[in-house]
This record gives structure tokens, C-alpha cells and sequence, in this order.
């Protein structure tokens, strides 16, 4: 009964959207007061209905409901709670699910949100969001439904991937859908823009905390993701320029690059066409993203099981969004007022270039990643575009644009001084360099990129606390003036500070690879293996069984300096119901470095042959990442980023209320 | 500066960037991408020294040859030609004899696929499309769409 309440509801918000979509858009053009006034309540009405459908797929789950197709093919009546909630969205129709709750959450919460905005761009924007929803809808009832009944239920499930069956993997999904689906408010505003006719710093500000938003999740979702395949998939590598990861990663520095502009278009009512632009871009790079994920049109080391008919359906849906979104673009840009230019060397000039570096690293993973389809498709060569590509196209650009990043955090607005910018930056710089210089003396004779790259986080780190340094440091020391001007620092300018030196952080743990150390051994009880600064000895292999599954693994004792530090355990686990082996790598902290150990054999004779890596600074990559979140999450806190931020500035001025004539 | 300048100055910067990043995309995607090909692929066609290339197909029966461990020995075939692998590391997880694969190396003058890595993928019921294609073509393989 729960089930068809669930599958009634899906179906009742096919027709809600419907009204979310059509009736606001038609006020909006006509001007209609009480037909705009729909889109609110639509919205809330779409929100409640998907929410209890999402609820009730949840209560097959965790009722163990095996009459449900979907339940019967990613459950198991004795699965774990926590895996029976994210077993939801580990499949292609829970997914899909979980992506249209967010989607119709957010347009939920643009409307709660919306009773400073003007009358005429919430209904537009709650308009576009509905028409979104409205596909996606549509797409998982006609191809993709969960709630399919099977005819003749099984006493129990088929259980969940086992490697799909991890809490690193049942938080990453939702927190890259908030990331990706975030980005689809920045998608509406602007449409809504575009219907609307007007644009300026008011949009900016409505615009801004729903792209932080947005931007903070996706880089907790990539972090989270690539720690995940770090982990989970026993090869020691956290980045593979692998198609999943570059669809999440063009979003990602897209809306890197727009969250740069709404300041300049906040700031200094410029940039505005091009930030734009930028939204539909960002979005329509998530729309791609989840295109390539869930159609499997691109062969991925990632591939999961999934099915090139709903491919061309979420093709279409990307056609008429990211076609429609550009053609809107096309039609009405030039009737949107352009904004002011700027002196090129000032704080929005330097954030002009901030964008084109992010605008160009983007098309050349875009590139990257979308060449051997259209190669296969044109000339049916198969061909495989991997990190040479990547680290002779991207990772230039990022390397260039990190080295500017602390003149533009510096520079002041309108004009700036490029000299006076040197000067206060020299301290940072030189403490950067001498650091290179100390750490190539020690490390003479290895990888010149390690101390080159720790330099450039250095750079990146001092640099914003330069930045931070200048603007609360009296000319004579006052400690009271230094409290009272750090409270009095907008707290935006820390987080972007905090936001730049995170960014500082995971370089350093990216160049630190470089030092890594890598052994392939066959290794017998006993014997001593030199990883990296340790010694690593095979105590003895076991045999055991857990919940659901068996393994035989091999236990290893570290030293260092004849202490003893502990132990590594590594095992092939098979789970219960499926015939092949998953990898689970131990992992063993010291300092920020791992030592990580991944069992490959153990042979008849008991030796064990495994994979040890000793990764100094590796902790850093994704330390990094939290602190860059961090610093979105303390930008956002400013009060004058915050959402209610530009109701405020809307009421008092009245400057966007009401639709000009 | 005047608005002319202004413009003109932000203009060539942009140009100047997108120009280069372009530069770098056509060499790259000419110099560092990787071709697929099948064992009978090779038989036909001269692959240069020192190029890299994906070789795909399935895991010859009887082939492999762990002895000379970290080194391991097998052949690659799609039924009609085979091509013997050479790779030093360690195997992945669904690595199997009879099983869809796909190995990246350099091809040696003794027609010899010097391999540093062996792809397989997550899920076992899946086959890289690459290989389903290339076996299917050769009706080797008589299996439904890769799933």
C-alpha cells in the first residue's frame, strides 16, 4: 500500500511540476499577479509529494520489501541500517530519485526563501526549476521507475555491490547531487533573468549563497569520491582523469569560475553578461555529468552496470536544457544592459583572469573527456585519453592560475596597485622560495616537482594570510586594534582567505606524491620490507568470516627504528551471493602520511604477494578540500552573503521590485 | 587608460590564453592520447616503436604465467590472432582466464606488448565496451549488450 501511496505520488508530481512549470512563466509574460503567485505553492506542493515518495522507496528498503523489483536487485534482508538508506541511491533509479528530491528541495527552498525577490523572477526562476524537475520526472517513471512490483517476490535480496557497501560511498552521492543539482538555481536565476529582461548587483547577491552552496557540497562530494576509490578500490591512486571524475570535476571548476564573477557582478555591477553565461554553463556541465554517468556512453574504469536506452532519453532532456538555456542565451542577451569595463589591473581584473584559466582548463578536460566518443562516433577509432593528455593540457592552466591567485586576493578593487601588491607580497614570496630551496637541499637527488609544488601551496597559504596580515595590522602594534579589526573583517574575506589556502593545503599533498614510495613484493613470515621511512614485515596471513561475507587476508607489523608502530591488515573479501573478490587495503596514519598495503595473492606455500605504498603528505590532498569547504561555509555565514542578504538591500532600496515597463 | 585601451588590453589577454590553451589541446590530443586495438588489429597494422596503445580482447586460456613473479606473462586474443603480454605488478581483482581485458603498453620489435597496466572493471558482470565491440565483431563473443 506504501508503495503505490510512493508511485501515486511520483505521478501526482509529474502533474504539479506541470503547474510549476507552465502557469508562474505564463504570469511572468503576461504580468499576472495570481498566476505568478502559483509558482510558490506549486513548488512546495512538488517538494511534499516527491519527499513521501522518496519515503516510502526508503520504507521498501529498510521494510525489506521484496515484492519491489528495485529492493530485490540492490537489498538483503540482513544488510546493516545504514546501508539500507543509502542502498536507496546506489542504483540507477534510486539515483535518479535522490537527484529529483534535491532538485525540487531546492526549488523549495528558493521559494521559502523568495519574499524579498521581485514578484515576476521567482515565478521565472521556480518556473525553469519546475520544467527540470519535470523531465527528470518523467524520465524515471517512464524508464526508470523503482517502484515496479516483480511477480513473484523472493524471500530475500540480492544484496548490494560490495564495494558500493561502504560509508565513504553511502554520503558520496548526496553530497555530489547537492553539489551538481545546487548549481540548477544559478541555471534558473539566470533563465529567469532572461525572461525577466534585467540584471544587475541584486541578482548577483540572490545569486551568490545558492552558488556557494552548491560549490561547497560538490568539492565535499569530489573530495569525498576520490577518497572513496583511493580506499575502496586497493590501487593506491585518488585521481584517475577517469570520465565520472572529470564530469563532476567541469562543473566544479565552472562553478569555481562563477562564484569568481557573481563578486565582480556584486562588487562592481560588471561582468554581467558573462556571468550569465556562466550559470547556464555550470549547470549544463552537471546535466552532462550526470548524462555520462547514467547513460555509460563513455567506458570509465568507474562503470557501473547501466543502460544505453535511458541514455537517449536523459540526452534529450540535456538537448533541451543545455540547447534551450543557450538558445534563451543567444536571443535576449544583448537586451540585458551591458555592464561597466574596469582598469586590467584591479581585483575584477584579476578575477576576469580567474575565469578565463578556469573557462579554459574546463574545455580541455571537456575536450578530454567527450574526444574518444566523438572519435569513435566519426571514425570508429577507439582511442583512450589519459593523464599525459591532462597533465600537458589542465594542469598548466591550474599551475598558472595558482601562481596568480595571491595578486588578486591582494589587488584592491577598480584600481590597484600592482607594485605596492609585489612589495606586500615579497614576504611570502621569498618565505616560499627559501622553503624550495631547503626541502630540494634535503632531498637532493628526488623528484625536482615534489619542493616546486609544495613551494606553490606555500605561496598559495602565505599568500592569503598576507592578504589577511595587511588588513588587520596597525601601523603601530595595538593588540586591541588587531582583535577589533580581525572581528570587524568582513567574514567573507576569511573564507575566501581560508578558501585559497585550502586550495594551498591539497597542492602540497598533491606534490608530496611525487615522493611517494611504491614495492611490489612476494613476501614469506618475517621477512622486512623497506617502505619509504618504515619496515614492513608479513606477521601472518588468516582465514575469517564477517557479516555477509568471507576473507583471507594478511596481517603485517610495521616498525620504524626497531619500535613498533602497529599493524596492516589487507584482505580479499566475497561477499555473500557474488562470485568476485573485492580488495580492501589497509591503511595505516602516520603523521599526514599513509602507509597503505593492497593484498594481491596468497600463494599455496603461504607467501602473500601485495602491493605497499608509503605516501608521505597524503592526508593534505583531501585536508585540503575540507578546508576549502570550510571556507565557503564561513564565507557563507557572512551576513552579507546570506540569502536573506539581498532581501534586505531589495527592501530598503526597492530598486528590483516590479518589472520595468 | 582609455575605454579603448581597457577593452583592447582585457581582449588580448583573453585571446593570448585561450590561444595558448588551445595550442596545447591540439598538440595533446595528437601526441598523448591512446588507440585501441585487437590482437588481429596488430597483425594488419605497424604500430612504431615506442608508441603506447590499448590492446583489448580476452585473457588466452592456459596463458598465464606467474613464475618470474612481479613479472607476469599471458596473451591477449579475440579468436583470431593472439598477442603475448609482459607486465610487472600486480593483477587486478577480476582478472581471469577466458575473461574480457584490457592491457596499455608499448608494443617491443618482438612483437611483444610491454604492459604497465591490466584494466578490469568494478562490477563482474561487466565487459569493457571496447573488448564487447571488438569480440563481437569477430563473433567470438555471443553475449547480450554490455549491461
Amino acid at each position: 500500500m506504501i508503495i503505490e501511496l510512493g508511485h501515486y505520488a511520483l505521478i501526482l508530481a509529474i502533474m504539479t511540476t506541470f503547474v510549476q512549470c507552465v502557469f508562474p512563466l505564463w504570469g511572468a509574460v503576461r504580468q499576472d499577479p495570481w498566476l505568478q503567485s502559483m509558482a510558490r505553492i506549486s513548488a512546495f506542493v512538488t517538494f511534499a509529494l516527491v519527499l513521501l515518495s522518496y519515503g516510502a522507496l526508503t520504507y521498501a528498503y529498510l521494510s525489506s520489501d521484496f515484492s519491489v523489483a528495485n529492493v530485490v536487485l540492490n537489498s538483503h534482508s540482513t544488510k546493516p541500517l545504514i546501508y539500507k538508506i543509502s542502498g536507496v541511491w546506489s542504483n540507477h533509479e534510486g539515483s535518479m530519485m535522490l537527484w529529483v528530491l534535491i532538485l525540487v528541495f531546492f526549488a523549495a527552498l528558493v521559494a521559502f526563501r523568495g519574499d524579498g525577490m521581485p514578484e515576476r523572477l521567482l515565478a521565472s526562476v521556480l518556473s525553469v526549476q519546475g520544467a527540470i524537475a519535470l523531465a527528470f520526472l518523467i524520465f524515471i517513471v517512464l524508464t526508470s521507475n523503482p517502484f515496479l512490483r516483480v511477480g513473484d517476490p523472493p524471500s530475500d535480496g540480492q544484496g548490494l555491490n560490495p564495494i558500493l557497501a561502504d560509508p565513504g560511498l553511502a554520503i558520496h552521492p548526496p553530497l555530489l547531487y547537492l553539489g551538481y543539482v545546487g548549481f540548477s538555481v544559478a541555471f534558473s536565476f539566470a533563465i529567469g533573468a532572461l525572461i525577466h529582461g534585467r540584471i544587475d548587483a541584486i541578482w548577483a547577491r540572490f545569486v551568490r549563497p545558492w552558488t556557494l552552496i552548491a560549490w561547497i557540497f560538490l568539492t565535499l562530494g569530489i573530495a569525498m569520491g576520490s577518497y572513496w576509490a583511493y580506499y575502496e578500490l586497493g590501487w593506491g591512486g585518488w585521481w584517475f582523469w577517469d570520465p565520472v571524475e572529470n564530469a563532476s570535476l567541469m562543473p566544479w571548476l565552472m562553478g569555481t569560475a562563477l562564484l569568481h564573477s557573481t563578486i565582480v557582478m556584486e562588487k562592481r555591477d560588471a561582468l554581467k553578461v558573462w556571468t550569465i553565461l556562466l550559470s547556464i554553463l555550470t549547470f549544463s556541465l552537471s546535466l552532462l555529468g550526470t548524462f555520462l554517468v547514467r547513460s555509460g556512453v563513455i567506458t570509465s574504469v568507474h562503470s557501473f552496470a547501466s543502460d544505453p536506452g535511458r541514455g537517449l532519453f536523459i540526452l534529450g532532456i540535456l538537448v533541451v536544457f543545455i540547447g534551450g538555456g543557450l538558445l534563451m542565451f543567444a536571443l535576449r542577451a544583448s537586451s540585458l544592459r551591458q555592464g561597466g569595463l574596469f582598469a586590467p589591473v584591479s581585483r575584477e581584473g584579476a578575477l576576469v583572469l580567474n575565469n578565463l584559466f578556469l573557462a579554459a582548463s574546463t574545455v580541455a578536460v571537456l575536450v578530454g573527456t567527450l574526444y574518444p566518443l566523438v572519435l569513435e562516433t566519426f571514425s570508429g577509432a577507439k582511442i583512450s585519453v589519459g593523464a599525459p593528455y591532462f597533465n600537458l593540457t589542465a594542469v598548466p592552466l591550474f599551475i598558472i592560475l595558482l601562481v596568480l591567485v595571491p595578486f588578486g586576493q591582494s589587488l584592491a578593487w577598480k584600481r590597484g596597485d600592482l607594485l605596492g601588491v609585489m612589495q606586500k607580497l615579497l614576504f611570502a614570496f621569498g618565505m616560499s622560495v627559501l622553503a624550495v630551496m631547503i626541502i630540494f637541499a634535503f632531498t637532493i637527488g628526488g623528484p625536482i616537482m615534489a619542493p616546486v609544488g609544495i613551494g606553490l601551496g606555500l605561496w598559495m597559504i602565505l599568500g592569503s594570510a598576507t592578504d589577511i596580515f595587511t588588513r588587520i595590522w596597525p601601523l603601530r602594534f595595538d593588540i586591541g586594534v588587531i582583535v577589533a579589526r580581525a572581528w570587524g573583517l568582513p567574514r567573507s574575506a576569511w573564507g575566501a582567505a581560508l578558501a585559497h589556502a585550502g586550495l594551498g593545503i591539497s597542492v602540497i599533498g598533491i606534490a608530496a606524491t611525487a615522493w611517494g614510495v611504491e614495492h611490489i613484493s612476494i613476501t614469506k613470515a618475517g621477512e622486512k620490507i623497506l617502505v619509504g621511512p618504515y619496515t614492513v614485515a608479513l606477521e601472518a596471513s588468516f582465514k575469517r568470516s564477517g557479516q555477509g561475507y568471507r576473507e583471507e587476508g594478511a596481517r603485517f607489523l610495521i616498525t620504524r627504528d626497531n619500535q613498533s608502530l602497529g599493524a596492516l591488515e589487507t584482505s580479499k573479501r566475497v561477499h555473500a551471493g557474488r562470485e568476485m573478490p573485492t580488495t580492501e587495503a589497509g591503511i595505516e596514519t602516520f603523521g599526514l602520511g599513509q602507509l597503505y598495503a593492497s593484498l594481491n595473492e596468497i600463494l599455496p606455500d603461504g607467501r602473500v604477494s601485495v602491493h605497499l605504498y608509503w605516501k608521505p603528505l597524503v592526508t593534505l590532498i583531501w585536508g585540503g578540500s575540507l578546508v576549502m569547504a570550510l571556507g565557503g561555509a564561513l564565507s557563507l555565514s557572512d551576513r552579507r552573503v546570506r540569502i536573506t542578504a539581498a532581501e534586505r538591500v531589495s527592501r530598503t532600496t526597492g530598486k528590483s521590485r516590479g518589472a520595468p515597463a | 587608460m582609455t575605454r579603448k585601451q581597457k577593452r583592447l588590453s582585457l581582449i588580448a589577454v583573453a585571446g593570448l590564453i585561450l590561444a595558448s590553451s588551445a595550442g596545447l589541446i591540439l598538440y595533446a590530443l595528437n601526441d598523448r592520447i591512446v588507440f585501441f586495438y585487437t590482437p588481429s588489429d596488430l597483425t594488419k597494422q605497424v604500430i612504431g616503436p615506442g608508441t603506447r596503445v590499448r590492446i583489448g580482447g580476452l585473457v588466452d586460456l592456459g596463458s598465464v604465467d606467474k613464475s618470474a613473479f612481479p613479472i607476469i606473462k599471458f596473451a591477449i586474443t579475440d579468436g583470431d590472432a593472439k598477442l603475448s603480454v609482459v607486465y610487472k605488478g600486480l593483477l587486478p581483482d577480476l582478472f581471469r582466464e577466458g575473461q574480457g581485458v584490457v592491457s596499455e603498453g608499448v608494443i617491443t620489435p618482438d612483437h611483444v606488448l610491454q604492459a604497465d597496466a591490466v584494466l578490469a572493471k568494478h562490477d563482474e558482470n561487466y565487459m569493457p565496451k571496447e573488448v564487447a565491440d571488438a569480440l563481437k565483431e569477430k563473433g567470438v563473443w555471443q553475449g547480450g549488450a554490455p549491461k
